[in-house]
């Protein structure tokens, strides 16, 4: 049994973890949050300082190989600091699927860009996009930092093209978001050319299973944050003569967190070894993960508002911060109810 | 990180399950699939028997006390094959998961020259003595008295809810040693055997209409005075110590029980439409994403190479399963609807589902209840401050 992080895991994770802390401080990520949501210098950092970028992308691509455990590892530490990166559109959603499914011409013309941070890539799926032969016009009102894009991959469920951001078609228009740190853009595509990848059906493959993985690491690392803090605040306030963490209601509740977390965390982790390691389970494991993280991280970061009163409703705190990343989370790339549902259908087959 | 086991491991696996389902296919397939742990108690014990012979009862223990040195993981390996084949749970679970590990640990050389062999064998079934009518959640304090005379510990007081104390040879009891002593000091570690004139022995039913606990009396009962585990003084070190055991290998045989319970509510959910239900789907869905947590939730901590470390999923792991199997009792009521509360049987005797609904309400209790877990996981896991004690 050997279900624990590797000497070289450990020291990834304690790598990337000192890196959020370190950088993805409060104060850049609000300053990151009045612009596109992304912290230049952070995201300089991240992907050549610290090559961490590379990582789940093959090497033969710029990639650092390696697998979804260490791409999980990177997303629960930069989802502790609800980092205003573009890793989740730019190197896993598009990343994976170019990786996967582009031919080498393409592997080679994009990746290498991604990685480095140089590019930055959107990503979504347009079920009614028309398509007339690769001339495609459609879009998306939910594609994760896509006014800072320099592309995008987009698709249908049946095929997947790159777009240039800057091909005559492209109208790329910010939205306000809830969650400042991953701003929406609304992208519209009016008959504009797409560059088709070669194997579509393993680039959706790999980039829902590297999303979901990817989502769910990060919002087990936000939930753990958010418990972190909060017991930290319980051991300072002071009221009625003692710590707020005596209380045993304001206790039991900050267990409730802890009890569901590590629960996230088997979930993450299941899901990331069982990928890698062409497990049957991996099509449960990555439904059960996005669900389970989602949900856990959005108790938590509620809790987390809560337990700590006025100051936790206040601008100034962070709590905000982790409970709209929470909301996003919860919400895209399927709800709770729906990955569920796949699980369902697993266990029952389909409702008559 | 891995999932899975490695392939000598599997080979293994492969040994278990054959010896295990033969035994189910041929001499013992009477007590096949019997759920209830006091159905069939003398063939139950020689089960235990049987597992003695073949050295599978208790095969982590050290093969000069009859067991085989097994690794962990392939104790949790026939444990999950244990209940994968459909074998009915141990009579003997508190002899082999708590009793034993508690001698090994911290027993003498004649202590485990006299006891473990035979718990090995399944010939010495054990039950725990721990709770008081006045002394539950709050363990230390106990009031049962034992004091020396002549070469004897002489008992006297009461224990409740002493689990198959109705079948057991012997039982563990933790006792005030020091007259006039409170809390956690002045207690001591007993082991007694249970067949004497001084150990008064009486049913409680429950819920569902069983009666798997007792309320155990203790008249001038006596033990030789060399039945203590530790020194006098040390009850509270020892107690503590047996209890850590409970989170052991054994929560992934159990898991596997768990499986087999909610395949059957699965499979009564597709056979009366209730799987047509869009909300019953959600619930399968959290119950199996639930289960299979628990079982890498399990694996992380049986992973974990640095034992000493304060582990989360170890912390947590106790209210996880205990909170979901109560969730799943409800579940397979739902399923099952309002046919779910008429048995066939003329006695009040429930079948699987509807005996695990009304069981799994004691999951949340012993074993420390879920208040008592999040108590232990906030100042243990969190470092928050312990509960204010009374004056009493
Ligand atoms: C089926 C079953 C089998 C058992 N088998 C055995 C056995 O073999 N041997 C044995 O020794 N014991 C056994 N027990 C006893 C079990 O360990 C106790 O029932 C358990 O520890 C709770 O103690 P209690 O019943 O006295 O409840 P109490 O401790 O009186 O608790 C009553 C309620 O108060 C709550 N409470 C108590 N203290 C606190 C606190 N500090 N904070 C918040 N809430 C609190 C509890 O959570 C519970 O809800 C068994 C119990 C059951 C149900």
């Amino acid at each position: 049994m050997e279900f624990a992080f590797t000497d070289e895991q450990q020291m990834i994770a304690e790598t990337a973890q000192a890196f959020f802390a370190e950088n993805a401080t409060s104060d850049r990520t609000r300053k990151a949050m009045a612009g596109d949501g992304i912290d230049r210098a952070l995201w300089q950092g991240f992907c050549q300082e610290l090559a961490l970028s590379g990582i789940g992308l093959p090497e033969s691509s710029g990639g650092a190989g390696l697998g979804f455990v260490e791409l999980a590892i990177i997303a629960e530490s930069a989802g502790a600091q609800v980092a205003a990166l573009p890793m989740l559109g730019s190197l896993v959603q598009a990343g994976q699927a170019i990786a996967a499914g582009g031919s080498d011409a393409q592997r080679g013309e994009w990746l290498p860009d991604l990685i480095s941070g140089e590019r930055i890539a959107g990503y979504f799926h347009d079920a009614t996009l028309q398509a007339s032969g690769d001339r495609l016009t459609g879009g998306s009102r939910f594609v994760t930092h896509g006014s800072s894009a320099d592309l995008f991959v987009v698709t249908d469920m049946q095929q997947v093209w790159i777009v240039r951001a800057d091909a005559p078609g492209v109208t790329v228009t910010a939205q306000t978001s809830m969650d400042q740190t991953r701003p929406f853009a609304h992208v519209a595509l009016m008959d504009v050319p797409g560059e088709r990848l070669s194997d579509p059906g393993a680039a959706l493959v790999a980039a829902h299973q590297a999303a979901f993985i990817a989502v769910a690491a990060e919002a087990l690392g936000g939930a753990q944050a958010c418990l972190d803090r909060t017991v930290a605040y319980s051991k300072e306030r002071v009221q009625f003569g003692r710590q707020i963490g005596s209380f045993q209601a304001y206790k039991h509740r900050l267990a409730d967190m802890m009890i569901e977390i590590e629960q996230a965390r088997s979930a993450v982790y299941w899901a990331a070894c069982a990928v890698d390691e062409g497990s049957d389970e991996a099509a449960m494991a990555i439904h059960a993960a996005k669900s389970f993280a989602a949900d856990a991280y959005f108790r938590c970061a509620g809790d987390m508002i809560q337990l700590h009163g006025g100051i936790g409703f206040t601008w100034e705190h962070d709590a905000h911060i982790f409970f709209k990343r929470a909301r996003s989370l919860q919400a895209m790339l399927g709800s709770g109810n729906w990955h569920r549902e796949k699980i369902a259908t697993m266990i029952l087959g389909e409702a008559a | 990180m891995k999932l899975g086991f490695s392939p000598q491991d599997e080979l293994f696996r492969q040994e278990c399950a054959d010896w295990l389902n033969g035994q189910m296919a041929g001499e013992f397939r009477d007590i096949k699939n019997v759920t209830k742990l006091t159905g069939n108690p003398e063939r139950r014990k020689e089960w235990e028997q049987q597992l003695g012979a073949h050295r599978w009862s208790c095969i982590g223990w050290p093969t000069i006390w009859g067991g085989r040195d097994a690794t962990l993981a392939q104790q949790v390996i026939f444990a999950e094959e244990y209940a994968r084949a459909g074998v009915p749970g141990r009579v003997n679970h508190i002899g082999i998961e708590l009793a034993g590990p508690t001698i090994l640990t911290f027993g003498t050389e004649e202590q485990k020259q006299r006891f473990l062999p035979d718990i090995a064998a399944g010939k010495t079934i054990f039950c725990q003595g721990f709770s008081e009518p006045n002394a539950g959640s709050d363990l230390a304090s106990v009031r049962t008295k034992a004091r020396l005379d002549g070469g004897d510990w002489v008992v006297n007081g009461q224990k409740i809810w002493t689990s198959m104390a109705h079948i057991a040879d012997w039982i563990f009891v933790i006792t005030r040693t020091q007259e006039g002593s409170q809390g956690p000091k002045g207690l001591t570690f007993l082991m007694m055997p249970i067949d004497q004139p001084g150990i008064d022995i009486r049913g409680i039913r429950q819920i569902n209409g069983d009666a798997e606990f007792n309320e155990t009396f203790f008249t001038d009962a006596r033990c030789p005075a060399d039945s203590l585990i530790g020194a006098v003084g040390d009850g509270w070190r020892i107690a503590m110590g047996l209890l850590a055991f409970e989170r052991g290998v054994s929560t992934l045989g159990q898991q596997m029980a768990f499986r087999n319970e909610l395949d059957e509510i699965i499979a009564t959910a597709k056979a009366n439409g209730a799987a047509n239900d869009p909300l019953i789907r959600q619930r399968l869905a959290k119950a199996e994403i639930g289960l299979r947590l628990m079982r890498y939730g399990a694996l992380r901590m049986l992973s974990q190479t640095d034992h000493a470390k304060i582990d989360g999923a170890a912390l947590t792991y106790k209210i996880q399963w205990a909170s979901w199997r109560r969730s799943l009792g409800e579940l397979a009521m739902d399923v099952l609807g309002q046919g779910g509360e008429i048995s066939d049987h003329a006695e009040y005797e429930w079948d699987t589902l509807p005996n695990l609904f009304l069981f799994s309400r004691a999951d949340t209790i012993y074993g420390g209840t879920n208040q008592i877990q999040r108590n232990l996981i906030a100042e243990r896991g969190l470092g928050l401050p312990r509960e204010p004690r009374g004056m009493s």
